[in-house]
């Protein structure tokens, strides 16, 4: 196992904020070039993960070595060798997209035609031409986010570090990201992102689960599904959160959870679970307008793991 | 770790690009300054004239009449009235129209005249302590001069001892000469860690501080790189309040140019320094720039010598002025300003700023974690 085919390699890593764990003895590896996603719900531990592999948090213990670098001792080789973007895509409001693409330039050593290079890179990936004279706080958040992953790319790391980078930003801006993300991954770069949107986990060659600071699962987004044995009804109601109530506690219901604007209610045996969840309804004067049998989504998957471990969802 | 020129000089290119765009450090930099010295300037004087007094002549003669002449030629008094009674005139002194009473007895000209010698009162209001005496001394002088010529026929007696006082530096000791370099001391102090304060609270509110950190750039650099704009505006700062200093207020130079500039510098890099120390200490612009206020202002203004003299403090208080920064650069600003002494003279204070200097860097390099625990 080498740090080409390896880039990034996790061993028991754990940090502590006094008694809380808020990273449990994490183990995995990152496949070079591929899109490695970092999937739980805000408080799972996913930041501190990537602060630990990035050279921002030093761990409490366990090992993590980045671009064949130690995570712990060789911080600064690490961060040469990676690109960071923060939940926040950080840019500094005050100045314009060239002054932020030249300040990021300038802090990776990347100069002369190499920085001609890179710029016109960035500004063509990001299509902020345009707008390259405009300070960054009169941009929309989506341009923002282009540019701030532009300024990450700058020094071309192989590996890139995402954390919840699309937060906040529309679902039109978001697809343009993954586009962006998912050519990145295509010219050989490795991606590592995390997210709590449970539809752009679709976009990851392979998913890591964290709950609670514990990995639960890693595999991809479709073995994950498959691993859903119980089945999964939809049930179009009107009143949906007095559905939810309704089925909390009836025989054969594993779990309800609302889906958008539907139930998803996971059952022991898809005919029983329907005949169950119909009078269970009725009894509460309600009828359900759609019922069927549907594949699992990478919420079902969750929620269907912690249930399997024993556990509780943070949040 | 290794300082890299690249890193320092985007560091610092971005610190002047961001200072040129927000309105407050301009401010800060370019007008707070010269406000400052100023309101100050004007503000703050020991030169005590035109003390109003209230006359009560119980003697009507032209020797008396001479006597409040004089009073009032030397520019010192005016009168604000005549009383014709005591009680009237205390009225005035109850009132604070007036800061004195200055009483002439009956047969004032027939006891000056026979030799006998006569006996004036001045009466003055005590809650202003620093202008009764100065009230004091200059009503001393006036009288003896005015005495010594009213004798008759006009012989100056040898007094047998005598003390002919000179005044160096600042001939006619106007105070004015030596607030304004003074202030400069002073204001320089506060707007260096004001200016600075902000810097690297801001980088953590805005969330700048976490982007950064995950760059290669070293925490020295960053450092580094805020202080040298800041550093340019202060040397600025200091050459525009010391031009206007000598062109509002008439402040002589006498010293060095080239010595104060690099005692300003040593002295800016400790105070900018302090800023950057309690920016990265408390991550919020408001608090640091509070604390920067507190921990600047009032010792500067208090402590450093500028408006109390420091050898006559108590002991405690005179031990803790070696603690503050503004009091070795008010040393230098007076020493240059007026004395025109270089560096035989202040190397103690330049010994001591450098001091601080590395002090200040070094606990702003120290503080500032680079670390998001």
């Amino acid at each position: 196992m080498t740090e080409m085919e390896h880039p990034v390699v996790v061993r028991e890593l754990t940090r502590r904020f006094g008694d809380f764990v808020a990273v449990d003895s994490v183990s995995f590896d990152v496949r070079s070039g591929e899109i490695f996603g970092f999937l739980g719900p805000n408080g799972a531990g996913k930041t501190t993960t990537i602060k630990m592999l990035t050279g921002l948090l030093t761990p409490t213990s366990g090992e993590g070595r980045v671009a064949g670098f130690d995570v712990l001792r060789e911080r600064n080789e690490v961060k040469r060798a990676i690109g960071y973007m923060s939940q926040r895509f950080s840019l500094y409001p005050d100045l314009t997209v060239l002054e932020n693409i030249e300040l990021y330039a300038g802090l990776y050593g990347v100069t002369g035609t190499r920085l001609d290079r890179r710029r016109t890179w960035i500004l063509d990936m990001s299509e902020l031409w345009d707008a390259r004279n405009r300070t960054t706080e009169q941009l929309p958040l989506g341009w923002k986010q282009r540019l701030a992953l532009g300024c990450a790319m700058v020094h071309e790391p192989p590996i890139l570090f995402l954390d919840e980078p699309t937060s906040g930003v529309d679902p039109v801006a978001r697809r343009r990201f993954w586009d962006l993300i998912d050519g990145m991954a295509v010219g050989g770069t490795t991606v590592f992102v995390s997210t709590h949107y449970m539809e752009e986990a679709e976009y990851c060659h392979r998913l890591a689960l964290m709950n609670r600071g514990r990995l639960i699962a890693l595999d991809a987004p479709r073995a994950l599904r498959e691993r859903v044995v119980e089945p999964i009804l939809e049930i179009r109601c009107a009143d949906a959160p007095r559905a939810v109530e309704a089925l909390g506690g009836v025989p054969g219901v594993l779990d309800v959870a609302m889906f958008g604007r539907s139930l998803h209610v996971t059952v022991v045996d898809a005919v029983a679970g329907s005949d169950a969840v119909s009078s269970a309804l009725a009894g509460a004067g309600l009828t359900a307008t759609d019922m069927r049998v549907v594949e699992p989504s990478l919420e079902d998957v969750f929620v269907s793991l912690v249930r399997a471990q024993g556990g509780a969802l943070v949040g | 770790m290794s300082l890299d020129s690249g890193r320092l000089g985007a560091m610092a290119r971005k610190e002047w690009i961001q200072l040129r765009r927000d309105p407050r450090s301009m401010i800060l930099a370019f007008v707070l300054p010269l406000f400052l010295l100023l309101f100050f300037g004007y503000a703050i004087t020991w030169d005590v004239d035109d003390i109003p007094i209230v006359v009560v002549d119980r003697d009507r003669t032209a020797a008396s009449r001479s006597l409040v002449d004089a009073f009032v030629a030397s520019g010192y008094f005016t009168v604000a009235e005549h009383a014709e009674t005591g009680r009237q005139a205390e009225e005035d002194l109850v009132a604070a129209r007036v800061k004195g009473i200055l009483t002439v007895p009956p047969e004032y000209a027939t006891d000056l005249s026979s030799g006998r010698g006569a006996v004036v009162q001045l009466l003055l209001d005590g809650s202003d302590a620093n202008t009764a005496t100065i009230a004091q001394n200059y009503a001393d002088a006036i009288v003896a001069r005015h005495g010594a010529r009213a004798l008759p026929g006009n012989r100056a007696r040898a007094a047998p001892l005598r003390l002919e006082p000179r005044t160096w530096y600042n001939p006619n000791l106007e105070s004015r000469h030596m607030i304004v370099p003074g202030l400069i001391a002073v204001i320089m102090s506060i707007i260096a860690a004001m200016l600075t304060a902000l810097t690297i609270a801001r980088e953590w509110e805005r969330g700048t501080m976490e982007q950064l950190a995950a760059t290669p750039v070293a925490r020295v650099e960053v450092v580094l790189g805020k202080l040298l704009p800041y550093l340019l505006i202060g040397l600025f700062d200091v050459a525009v309040t010391v031009v206007a200093g000598m062109a509002i207020f008439g402040t002589p130079f006498n010293g060095s140019v080239v010595l104060l500039a690099a005692m300003t510098l040593l002295f800016l890099l400790g105070a900018l320094g302090l800023g950057i120390f309690i920016s990265a200490a408390v991550k919020s612009q408001v608090l640091a720039t509070q604390i920067a206020m507190i921990a600047t202002y009032l010792p500067a203004v208090l402590l450093s010598g500028f408006l109390f003299d420091i050898a006559s403090m108590p002991f405690v208080l005179r031990t803790f002025t070696y603690l503050i920064p503004a009091r070795y650069f008010v040393t230098v600003t007076r020493g240059i300003f007026l004395k025109g002494v270089g560096a035989p003279v202040l190397w103690p204070e330049a010994l001591f700023m450098l001091g601080y200097a590395v002090l200040g860097l070094g606990l702003a390099t120290h503080v500032f974690r680079k670390e998001l625990a």
